[in-house]
């Protein structure tokens, strides 16, 4: 299938983009790598007026050390995210999740602020990112703002970021030492998890001191398991003491339902893919 | 409709598409590039696999206004001089296809694979080639290809 008639412009700058979008409202979409949004044009979910592409945008694109923080060019893409050494270094939690997103020839196109600009809750990248404390930079006509990850995630589909507004860049703190693992539950390869966990803790001595869970369509946005971070915190990175904690992965959480498994088997596979998580996470 | 220019294995290319126009679309339709061929409607076969600017991507979920200026490689510009690529070779040794419908997109991926990684693992093959499926060989001989074009690339062949 083919996509409904568009226009397309394909703007140098992000200032010249911010114009076109200011200039066509909603009937304008914004076109990063295309990997989600092809797919939804193809299939006519969606049939904008004009597509604006970011791909003719220099730089947009790549990993900058900011001291306490990496700052991650919205143009950069997957492949270049896995195989990036400060990513690997102060944001593991990132490379475990991204080497875990759909496949090669996606990760080749699809960016790493595209997907979380696109905000499915079964994408790879929510979890990791609320998890981290990710801090979003948002371009209007009027600056730039700051979004906590906290904020970022609005709904289904549905993030803090305008009409008129472009996400340009995601700041990661640093969680240098920090152990982490991704957690993906699937029945076949290279698709969206049915429910995955992304896992990051500081130990010390065998002792968790901080903890962070991220939980990936186990509702309408990503979510914290904040209540597993609580309980982890001050506890040896036991089997038996994580299992506990784990226990409560779900607690508060409204998981959809649909044919590769109901709520309630979701929230099941939360305690058990937390537990897996945060134990793989301890240990490496 | 909107002007683009590309390199298409090794030929400078210049036409007027329509911006909806999909990059296999033009590839096959008015390139008459029909060795990429489409196999789903959704972006998970990897039948359609090409390498853009050297690397590969589903040339079905590429806009082919997205890829002007590139430098485009299809399973049509693999061969050199009348030879095929030791990974079309190592395929048809290893009888790495039955229908055959896939295996574009498949020598394609194993080509970038072999490229990031000379010498994959059984493992890392399965995961390297897991955006491309086939409904005919059971992947076993595929793999073996791979294995079969990795080993004589190590031993002074060109990969
Ligand atoms: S035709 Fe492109 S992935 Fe199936
Ligand atoms: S050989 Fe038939 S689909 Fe692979």
């Amino acid at each position: 299938m083919i996509p409904a008639q568009f226009d397309y412009a394909a703007p140098t700058s992000v200032e010249e983009a911010l114009a076109l979008l200011a200039e066509h409202g909603d009937e304008a979409k914004v076109i990063a790598g295309g990997q989600s949004l092809l797919p939804v044009l193809r299939m006519r979910l969606n049939a904008p007026g004009i597509v604006v592409d970011l791909g003719r945008i220099e730089g947009l694109s790549g990993v900058r050390d900011d001291g306490d923080v990496l700052t991650v060019g919205a143009m950069t893409t997957h492949a270049e995210m896995l195989g990036n050494p400060l990513v690997a270094e102060h944001a593991a939690l990132v490379t475990k999740a991204v080497h875990h997103l759909a496949d090669a020839q996606i990760r080749h196109r699809g960016t790493f602020g595209g997907a979380l600009a696109h905000a499915d809750p079964a994408g790879d990248m929510g979890a990791p990112a609320l998890a981290l404390d990710a801090e979003f930079v948002i371009a209007g006509q009027s600056g730039v703002r700051t979004v906590p990850a906290s904020d970022f995630f609005v709904d289904l589909f549905e993030t803090a970021i305008g009409e008129d507004e472009l996400l340009v860049g995601v700041r990661l703190p640093k969680h240098t030492g920090w152990g982490a693992h991704y957690e993906k539950f699937v029945r076949v390869a290279h698709q969206w998890p049915i429910v995955a966990v992304a896992a990051t803790v500081k130990a010390e001595g065998g002792t968790i001191t901080e903890a962070r869970v991220g939980l990936t369509n186990m509702g309408s946005t990503p979510l914290r398991a904040t209540a597993v971070e609580q309980a982890l915190t001050g506890q040896p990175a036991t089997e038996e003491t994580v299992r506990a904690a784990a226990a409560s992965a779900a607690d508060g959480t409204a998981p959809p339902s649909d044919l590769n498994g109901d709520s309630d088997y979701r929230r099941h596979l939360a305690t058990v893919l937390t537990r897996r998580a945060v134990l793989a996470a301890a240990g490496g | 409709m909107t002007r683009i220019n590309l390199t298409v294995d090794g030929a400078k290319v210049s036409d007027d598409v329509e911006p909806r126009t999909l990059l296999v679309h033009y590839l096959r339709e008015t390139l008459g590039k029909t060795g990429t061929v489409v196999g789903c409607d959704t972006s998970n076969c990897g039948a359609c696999t090409v390498h853009l600017d050297g690397k590969s991507v589903k040339s079905c979920n590429v806009l082919a206004v997205q890829a002007d200026g590139a430098d485009v490689t299809t399973i049509e510009g693999l061969a050199q001089d009348g030879e095929l690529h030791p990974v079309q070779a190592a395929f048809h040794e290893c009888h790495a296809l039955q229908c055959g419908y896939c295996t574009p997109g498949m020598i394609m991926q194993s080509v970038d694979l072999l490229k990031d990684n000379p010498n994959p693992s059984e493992d890392e093959i399965r995961v390297g080639l897991e955006g491309n499926l086939c409904r005919c060989t059971g992947y076993h001989n595929i793999v073996r290809a791979v294995q079969t074009a990795a080993a004589g690339a190590s031993e002074g062949g060109q990969a």
